[in-house]
């Protein structure tokens, strides 16, 4: 081990938690084991939409091990059978009248192990009364459908609601005068974020104290002790949220799902420490999916391909509650509107309507921030599609149509200020990288030979970094982050955040702007998260939020400490603070560079020998409220080849340029992009959550629900460029989501332009080889 | 974590005593040797054996493959690694080598049997298929000793075979190496289990193609032998327009039913092009003959 480096801001370093990681020492939440922990199982309804008539738990509480079985009525008694959702929705904890997914909670077991558990579920004996159920979600609004939600008074339907944004009228114009108009519609199927270790709490509530300890997979630790208070009654400063290591979260780990409520409820009944885990079907059948959007994407342009206007119709499909994440009311679909992407559209529009069904509630942010995902997904689709249409190289109608880099900062026709960027720089290192000329030939060559290759592109920008708190809240709680340093004597520092690592490297990242800020070593920044007792309130890690927001955050609070140290200097060198400059490692009296002091030396200071008039110590704190979103942005080229004789889809080659402005650690980057890379063209290739007609799931296990491998992968090639953010202290932007939106409309546009020949201008995801080989057989290709 | 339900736990120092094991713990005893299609069920709560015997001490018994009066030999515990590395299998049954090379990842290689992948009767399982390209012979030994089951009659059914509840298998034995052999398949995924996969063993002389025999995965109830395919190719020269008869022959005497991974259409249409793949290939291992 290299006990010696120092590391700063900038380099590819190592990452700090891997040590732990890779030797099997990762603390995650089902490695906690309290002293006379009690386990648990949840009942799941067999059933996608039925009325519960009975549910006799008398046989499972006979079963030796078993301490309780909790149902929806005990909860009722305390007025906790539901619960509210971050949308502003209710969902049911366990389930009272109905039960309206397959997979809802309906009864909470409590024993000794988790076998006992598992055992005294199918002692439980719920007598269901099927319903009729809603699948489809274009079916949820015809006359006549099944009211899913009669639990609130007044619903007579499955609408959650109707929103639309942009200037209709407007854009009516511009399909009006427009040369050419094209219109797609697509699916953007239901897919899931499907973390390796799925989610769980270990509920500890100290009788004699009255305080709950909450270990918990979450996101969002602080927020979820604000919601925890809110909704049980407990005051705040009496629960403890502590999310340790957590294996992957993508989004799954933002709500709060009914396990947590469930083991809390039942260690504050047994006043003994309560452990819940779910398996993979658990969390596969009941936890936040992703996506489910039905879409209509239109374009209207020029002949010569210069947009006029751009149009999307949305059906959204969220589940039995409405659970979806949304930085507030005002988004119920998310941050949708930044559709328009990297173009310069004068004219745009967008119309939703969202409803119930009998499936597991959520629509979250799998991987990206708020339906970006899907917004970019349209519009990449539909840029192909007129493409196609005006016979125009896909690469000079986006070219054509990009903002430009003389008009940043730019204000999209939705409303977005865009913090920098060059679009042209992007798509041309990716072009340089493919070498798009000799594809060209090369495509040319394949076809003449009678194989079927394809190219697909991708340009798009991102919106990540939810603030400012005035656009962005979670249930009233405004979004900014915070940061709290403090440095020891020897100038080692502690740094705490309000974020959450759930393997994104913060360990080592934010440690590295600390170094890079202050002249210490990275290696001497220890960071913490994920503990409410012991770390300053924030909003969590989501939406490619922490860099813009909390980077900001430690930042500037590392600049706030500086200034401090900056006074004690100058009493240590005799000098006075106005003639103190920072030299990158040090502080230094103007004019004379022998006469300085290291932050070290400053440090001991602080502690030893501070001026008068100044208080001891050396730390700070910082709430950060970003003026802006940041908006990082990529240029992809997928290459494909298809297997004509059945139908298998080949990724040959990925190329990926992106711009997150400046990057702290690139290899870090770098790891985020191959994750999130293998995320998204697993979404366009394999991953879907699909159920029969009757409500039944059909993805509840990872043999049915296909991510990718590292045999599917292929060797990825990324290029970057650095257009630094204009309004982040660091100029840095988020990053991990870029990949996970912008590669699977590059797949699709691949495999479709493989197919064009033959007269293909869409296949909605995953494009499995089945679905492949359909089309190809259908447009007369044969083996 | 999903968890299995109860069960009662042994170990076998013996196939002899693994033998008597299943008798004294009935019908609802299980073997235990790989574990990796058997756990899964339990944990999912598929199977609920009352009784796991675990056969993994047994490597010294049944860990094996080799070449006896030239004749290929595989022990029930041989795991599918051991024939993944195994030169004469790669020399002279490359069908296996191929099987190999696309089942599951290598977690599941290093503990998977192959005498678990022949008792466990699933008809997506790729050796039953390779080996009834190759026309094996099964040995089972139970109370009663040891007898001999040619692999078309091992499989009665999905997940059923005509071994006794107190018979295990001890090996598989191949008389003759083919000239040439080849295995393909079609899976959504690595990891994933066939959407339909081809076996095809022949022989040529004279330059026409003799004894071919072709398996087929993951197309019906049951692992099926293409027999009216295999007839259409026997005593002919080789040639594609022959393995296109034979392929779309096999493709009518599949049974392939929809599921996941896809229409009846597509398998059968799979079956069709991966028997003339397999075909090419095992013709130009045994020296061309086109
Ligand atoms: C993720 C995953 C992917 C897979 N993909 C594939 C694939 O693509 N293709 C494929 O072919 N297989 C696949 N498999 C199955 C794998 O090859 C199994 O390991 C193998 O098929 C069974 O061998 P086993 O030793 O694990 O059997 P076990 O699970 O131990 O046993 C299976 C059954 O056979 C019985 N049994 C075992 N040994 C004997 C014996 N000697 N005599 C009598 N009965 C016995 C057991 O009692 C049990 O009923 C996959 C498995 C997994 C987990």
């Amino acid at each position: 081990m290299e006990t010696d480096s120092r590391h700063t801001m900038g380099d590819r370093m190592l990452r700090k938690e891997d040590g732990r990681f890779i030797r099997g020492k990762g603390n995650y939440v089902d490695d906690v084991r309290l002293p006379s922990m009690l386990h648990s199982a949840i009942l799941r309804s067999p059933f996608a939409h039925a009325r519960i008539n009975n549910i006799d738990t008398s046989a499972a509480l006979e079963l030796e091990g078993v301490h309780a079985v909790i149902t929806g009525e005990d909860l009722a008694a305390q007025g906790l059978a539901w619960m509210p959702t971050l949308a502003g929705d209710t969902q049911a904890v366990l389930a009272t009248d109905k039960v309206r997914f397959q997979g809802q909670e309906v009864a909470f077991v409590v024993a000794d192990d988790k076998y006992v558990a598992q055992d005294a579920l199918e002692l439980i004996d719920v007598d269901y009364e099927p319903l009729e159920v809603i699948v489809d979600s274009r079916k949820a609004l015809e006359e006549g459908a099944p009211i899913i939600r009669d639990d609130k008074e007044g619903k007579e339907d499955n609408r959650i609601f109707s929103w639309d944004a942009g200037d209709k009228e407007a854009t009516q114009r511009a399909f009006e005068r427009a040369e050419v108009t094209v219109s797609q519609d697509m699916f953007y199927p239901r897919c899931h974020p499907a973390p390796m270790e799925t989610c769980g709490a270990v509920a500890d509530y100290d009788v004699s104290t009255g305080k709950m300890t909450l270990h918990m997979t979450s996101q969002a630790p602080h927020a979820h002790r604000t919601l925890f208070a809110m909704v049980s009654g407990l005051p705040e400063h009496q629960i403890r949220i502590i999310s340790p290591d957590i294996g992957g979260g993508f989004g799954n780990k933002v709500p709060i799902y009914p396990g947590y409520v469930c083991a809390a409820v039942a260690s504050l009944i047994l006043g003994q420490p309560v452990k819940w885990m779910e398996s993979r079907s658990d969390n596969l059948m009941s936890t936040s999916f992703a996506r489910d959007y039905h879409m209509t994407g239109e374009i209207a342009a020029t002949s010569d391909g210069e947009i006029l206007g751009v149009r999307s119709t949305i059906l959204a499909d969220h589940g039995a509650f409405d659970a979806h994440a949304q930085p507030g009311e005002q988004y119920p679909t998310g941050f949708f509107p930044i559709f328009t992407s990297c173009y310069d559209v004068p004219a745009a529009y967008a119309a939703a309507t969202g409803v119930y069904s009998n499936k597991a509630p959520g629509g979250i942010a799998y991987r990206c921030s708020f339906r970006v995902t899907e917004a970019i997904y349209l519009m990449e689709r539909t840029m192909d599609v007129l493409a196609d249409e005006l016979e125009m190289d896909p690469v000079e109608l986006r070219r054509k149509n990009f903002v430009k880099k003389e008009q940043m900062p730019y204000v999209s026709v939705m409303g977005w200020e865009y913090d920098g960027g060059d679009y042209d720089a992007g798509l041309d290192e990716a072009l340089r990288i493919a070498g798009y000329e000799e594809l060209l030939e090369e495509q040319k060559k394949a076809r003449e030979e009678g194989r079927i290759m394809g190219i697909g592109f991708s340009t798009f920008t991102e919106i990540v970094g939810a603030g400012p708190g005035k656009k962005c809240h979670i249930a009233g709680i405004e979004m900014f982050d915070s940061a709290e340093l403090r440095l020891h004597p020897t100038g080692k520092a502690i740094l705490k955040l309000g974020v959450k690592s759930q393997g994104q490297g913060h360990e080592t990242t934010f440690a590295q702007i600390v170094a890079g800020e202050l002249g210490i070593p990275a290696e001497n920044v220890e960071v913490r998260e994920g503990d409410t007792d012991n770390t300053p309130f924030g909003l969590g890690t989501y939406a490619s939020r922490s860099t813009p927001v909390c980077g900001a955050a430690t930042a500037i609070v590392s600049r706030k400490v500086r200034e401090k140290g900056k006074k004690i200097a100058a009493h240590m060198l005799e000098a006075s603070a106005e003639d103190m400059e920072w030299t990158g490692e040090r502080f230094q009296v103007k004019g004379s560079p022998d006469r300085g002091a290291t932050m070290e030396e400053v440090s001991f200071a602080a502690y030893t020998n501070v001026p008068d008039g100044e208080e001891a110590g050396l730390e700070g704190v910082t709430y950060y409220d970003p003026p802006e979103m940041t908006y990082p942005f990529g240029a992809y080229i997928c290459v494909v080849e298809i297997d004509r004789g059945t139908g298998q889809v080949e990724v040959k080659r990925f190329i990926a340029v992106d711009d997150c402005g400046v990057r702290i650690n690139p290899m870090i980057v770098e790891g985020q992009m191959h994750g999130g890379l293998a995320s998204g063209i697993g979404t366009a290739l394999m991953e879907v959550i699909e159920f029969d007609e009757e409500g039944n799931h059909l993805n509840s296990s990872f043999m049915d629900y296909l991510m990718l491998t590292s045999m599917e992968a292929p060797s990825y090639e990324l290029g970057e460029i650095v257009t630094p953010s204009t309004h982040h202290p660091l100029g840095a932007r988020g990053v991990a989501e870029s990949p996970t939106v912008g590669s699977p409309p590059a797949v699709v546009n691949a495999v479709v332009d493989a197919l064009s020949p033959y007269g293909v201008r869409h296949l909605d995801m995953p494009l499995t080889p089945a679905r492949v080989w359909a089309a190809l057989r259908e447009n007369g290709v044969d083996a | 974590m999903q968890v299995p339900a109860r069960f009662d736990y042994e170990v076998a120092a013996s196939v002899e005593e693994a033998i008597r094991l299943l008798e004294r713990h009935g019908p609802e005893a299980r073997l235990l040797a790989g574990g990796h299609s058997l756990i899964p069920m339990m944990k999912l709560r598929l199977a609920f054996p009352e009784t796991l015997i675990d056969i993994h001490e047994l490597d010294g018994e049944l860990r094996y493959i080799r070449e006896e009066d030239g004749a290929l030999e595989i022990g029930a515990l041989a795991r599918h690694q051991d024939v993944l590395d195994s030169e004469v299998v790669r020399e002279r049954y490359p069908i296996l080598w191929d099987a190999e090379t696309m089942i599951a990842d290598p977690l599941v290689r290093n503990m998977g049997t192959v005498g678990g992948s022949l008792a466990h009767g699933d008809p997506a399982e790729d050796l039953p298929a390779a080996f009834m390209a190759l026309g094996c012979e099964v040995v089972a030994r139970g109370p009663g000793g040891e007898r001999t089951i040619p692999i078309d009659e091992l499989q009665t059914g999905p997940f059923e075979t005509v071994l006794d509840p107190a018979e295990i298998i001890v090996g598989a034995r191949i008389l003759r190496a083919p000239q040439g052999s080849a295995y393909t398949k079609v899976k959504r995924r690595t990891g994933d289990y066939a959407s339909a996969a081809i076996g095809v063993a022949l022989n040529i002389s004279d330059g026409e193609i003799r004894d071919a025999g072709i398996g087929m995965c993951a197309v019906g109830g049951q692992t099926l032998r293409a027999r009216g395919a295999e007839e259409i190719l026997e005593g002919q020269r080789p040639n594609m327009e022959l393995y296109k008869r034979a392929g779309e022959r096999a493709a009518e005497e599949s049974e392939p039913s929809e599921d996941a991974r896809g229409p009846v259409e597509y398998k059968r249409d799979l079956v069709k092009v991966l028997v003339v793949r397999a075909l090419e290939k095992a013709v130009e291992r045994a020296g061309g003959g086109a």
